[in-house]
């Protein structure tokens, strides 16, 4: 990518953004309109990364910029249906259902009912104008964006999902955001920022599940937010299926304040070129944050996990583990950096990625990033890429079952670690269906 | 049933199975002793199809066919099966899934229809009585967090569930304690009939209490070098294995 073409699509952004402003209407008042002008100051500042940045180094983004990417707002809106769209949820468990097509979030396909006194699940667009008090104190004040695609988001991010669940609420049901992109008349830039804010002693779930849709390709360039307050719980599985031509940058930082559990469970299938950036700060003592991951690639896809925990305060723990199955020419990357600070004493941070690969053409970058400035803490990385387990191959093969079942079944086999970590067991199910479906495998139960 | 002609095979370059010979037939059980390293696994994974072991000589005629020529879930749906040494735990795969599979595919080999989840599920509670093992099991998954106890018995369940007509059962006894040998025993009983055949791997004459064999043979160093009947096995547990090698190296 040649600095011109990289300045041609920054000018392409910035030549956007007034259009863009002259469709926000109302929405040009509130808060966020501040963070916007300012994001788009600083993404005329800075460059898209490339790969002489270090966080970066495997990841090529050239091809992303060499699409003109449009806002939904500057491109005719497609009306769907319940029903067409129904295809695209997790079903036989009761959830509240957010719909989001291309970062706008939908009043019409959304299904939100009976919620407990206080808890808000709505627009963010809606809720900056309306009531802007209940988010604005927090509201990207816990994150840190790091690159043009982050700017980019925040400058043209018009809407997204808000959850706020008060102090001593507890959600039973989980939130199941869809976030529908792509568009058969455009190529678009679907840009939602979300946030999440749990209260004290509060708890919820969240599914965010990506789905791309149409033959065109589009960028789902995604923030999300989130602060987890003392003693709180947060359950969030992301569920990244996009088309196979859309690229998705993905960034979800947040803060933890004391006793605090955080579970994430990070789940791509789709998408050419996927960047995820995700990073906890734990600030506080006695705080839990897990990372799960499983990337499943196949063809040309590039998929780019990024994790960062960072250890500032004692008695925390971190444990993270990441799997791959990359078959074809797909490609991985992993990068997981702990920090711990001098403060955290007797931090425990734990790191495990492996990758399995499939077929000769594969390739994994994995790089661990301990850096600890405190003396005592325990913690431990560890790396595996390697193929199937042979054995086990052959011990299902003497059983009579054939080549490509019992592949599937080291597949299943390899993935449920992770999976193990999904609690609703029809959730755990339709997952497993897209490993198998994504590898274009037969199915084993 | 099974007919060895002079086997050789090879792993990572090493000579290990030097040329054996044997004719088993059915309604027979077929005890294999011999010292640490001689190739008894060797050989029972070379029957079973394992792809590390490279066959170099020789052949292998089960049930009129070129056993040597099908790959191992086709000697599988043919009728071989082999109780592992060290039983594999599979993660995330259920017993249910794995057996049902399994014999639903051998199944369809023989032109048979695939059984239906009732009589699978009235199977699995006929054979899981035999070895006194719990209904739940069967919703674990294969093998995991299983004792090494557990594991060998859940061998012997599947040798039942699976029903083969040659059972290669590779030191099932190593391990077990008085109590499990007999249930593991008694299910290898049940198991056999006048029309299958049982090879079976030990290092130990006590498990010849309970699964008599019609003929003892000893490998040794990748051969043969002494068969005889259940009278061989007695000998052995009192005098161990050099009054037979030196009877060999005399007669070498
Ligand atoms: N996969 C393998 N890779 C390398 N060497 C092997 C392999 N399998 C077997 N061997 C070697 O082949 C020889 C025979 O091994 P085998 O396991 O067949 O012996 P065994 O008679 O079953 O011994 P034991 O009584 O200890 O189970 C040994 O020297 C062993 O180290
Ligand atoms: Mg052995």
């Amino acid at each position: 990518m040649s600095k011109t073409e990289i300045q041609n699509i920054k000018d392409w952004y910035a030549s956007q953004f007034s259009e863009y402003e002259s469709k926000l209407n109302g929405q040009t008042k509130t808060f966020l309109h501040d963070l916007r002008k300012d994001a788009l100051s600083k993404l005329n500042e800075m460059n898209f990364p490339t790969l002489k940045d270090e966080e970066w180094r495997y990841t090529n983004v050239s091809p992303i910029l060499k699409h003109n990417f449009v806002h939904p707002l500057s491109v005719e809106k497609v009306e769907y249906t319940k029903e067409e769209i129904s295809k695209y949820i997790f079903s036989g468990f009761d959830s509240h259902l957010v719909v989001i097509i291309n970062g706008i979030f939908s009043e019409e396909l959304s299904d939100i009912k009976n919620l407990p006194d206080g808890v808000v699940i709505g627009s963010l667009d809606k809720i900056s104008r309306e009531n802007p008090e209940l988010i604005k104190n927090h509201f990207g004040k816990n994150i840190k964006l790091k690159n043009a695609f982050n700017f980019l988001n925040a400058a043209y991010s018009n809407d997204g999902l808000v959850l706020y669940v008060p102090n001593n609420k507890v959600l039973e049901k989980p939130i199941q955001v869809l976030y529908l992109n792509g568009n058969d008349n455009a190529e678009v830039l679907s840009v939602p920022r979300s946030f999440i804010y749990i209260g004290k002693s509060a708890e919820a779930s969240v599914i965010a599940n990506y789905r791309g849709m149409g033959k065109n390709p589009y960028l789902s360039n995604v923030i999300n937010e989130f602060v987890i307050e003392q003693n709180a719980h947060l359950n969030y599985y992301k569920v990244q299926n996009e088309s196979q031509n859309a690229y998705h940058i993905d960034l979800t930082d947040g803060y933890q304040n004391r006793d605090s559990v955080f579970n994430h469970l990070s789940l791509s299938f789709g998408g050419l070129i996927v960047r995820n950036d995700l990073a906890s700060l734990l600030d506080d003592e006695n705080i839990q944050t897990h990372y799960y991951g499983l990337y499943v690639g196949q063809q040309n896809q590039h998929i780019d996990n990024y994790t960062f925990v960072d250890h500032a305060k004692p008695n925390c723990e971190s444990n993270e583990l990441y799997k791959g199955i990359l078959d074809d020419k797909a490609r991985g990357v992993f990068t997981g950096r702990i920090l711990v600070r001098q403060d955290a004493q007797k931090t425990n941070a734990y790191q495990s990625n492996k990758a399995v690969l499939l077929s000769e053409k594969t390739q994994v970058d994995t790089k661990p990033q301990l850096e600890i400035f405190a003396d005592d803490v325990k913690c431990s990385h560890g790396a595996a890429i390697g193929r199937l387990d042979d054995v086990a191959y052959f011990y299902i093969r003497s059983r009579g079952v054939p080549e490509a079942i019992a592949k599937s079944m080291l597949i299943k086999a390899y993935a449920s670690d992770v999976l193990d970590n999904v609690t609703i067991e029809e959730f755990k199910e339709q997952l497993n269906h897209m490993i198998f479906e994504s590898l274009h495998r037969v199915e084993v139960e | 049933m099974i007919s060895i002609k002079n086997l050789q095979a090879k792993v990572e370059g090493k000579d290990i199975l030097r040329g054996i010979n044997l004719e088993v037939k059915p309604g027979e059980v077929h005890a294999i002793m011999g010292p640490n390293g001689s190739g008894k696994s060797t050989l029972a994974n070379v029957l079973a199809g394992h792809e590390s072991y490279e066959v170099t000589g020789g052949e292998v005629i089960f049930e009129g066919k070129q056993l040597l020529e099908m790959d191992p879930d086709e000697r599988a749906r043919e009728g071989i099966f082999l109780a592992f040494q060290y039983p594999v735990e599979i993660p995330g795969i259920s017993n249910a899934t794995f057996l049902k599979t399994a014999i639903n595919e051998i199944r369809k080999h023989h032109g048979q229809e695939e059984l239906t989840a009732k009589e699978f599920l009235a199977l699995i509670r006929e054979k899981a009585k035999i070895l006194g093992m719990d209904d739940s099991l069967i919703s674990r998954a294969v093998n995991v967090g299983f004792s090494g106890g557990e594991k060998k018995r859940n061998e012997i369940f599947q040798l039942l569930m699976l029903n083969p007509k040659l059972a290669l059962l590779d030191e099932t006894d190593s391990g077990l304690d008085i109590d499990a040998l007999k249930i593991v025993s008694e299910g290898v009983n049940k198991f056999k009939s006048k029309d299958n055949a049982v090879i079976l791997v030990t290092h130990y004459q006590r498990l010849l209490d309970y699964i008599v064999p019609d003929f003892v043979h000893v490998l040794y160093k990748g051969r043969i070098i002494k068969s005889g009947t259940k009278e061989l096995a007695l000998e052995l547990e009192e005098k161990g294995y050099d009054w037979i090698k030196n009877e060999v190296l005399e007669t070498a």
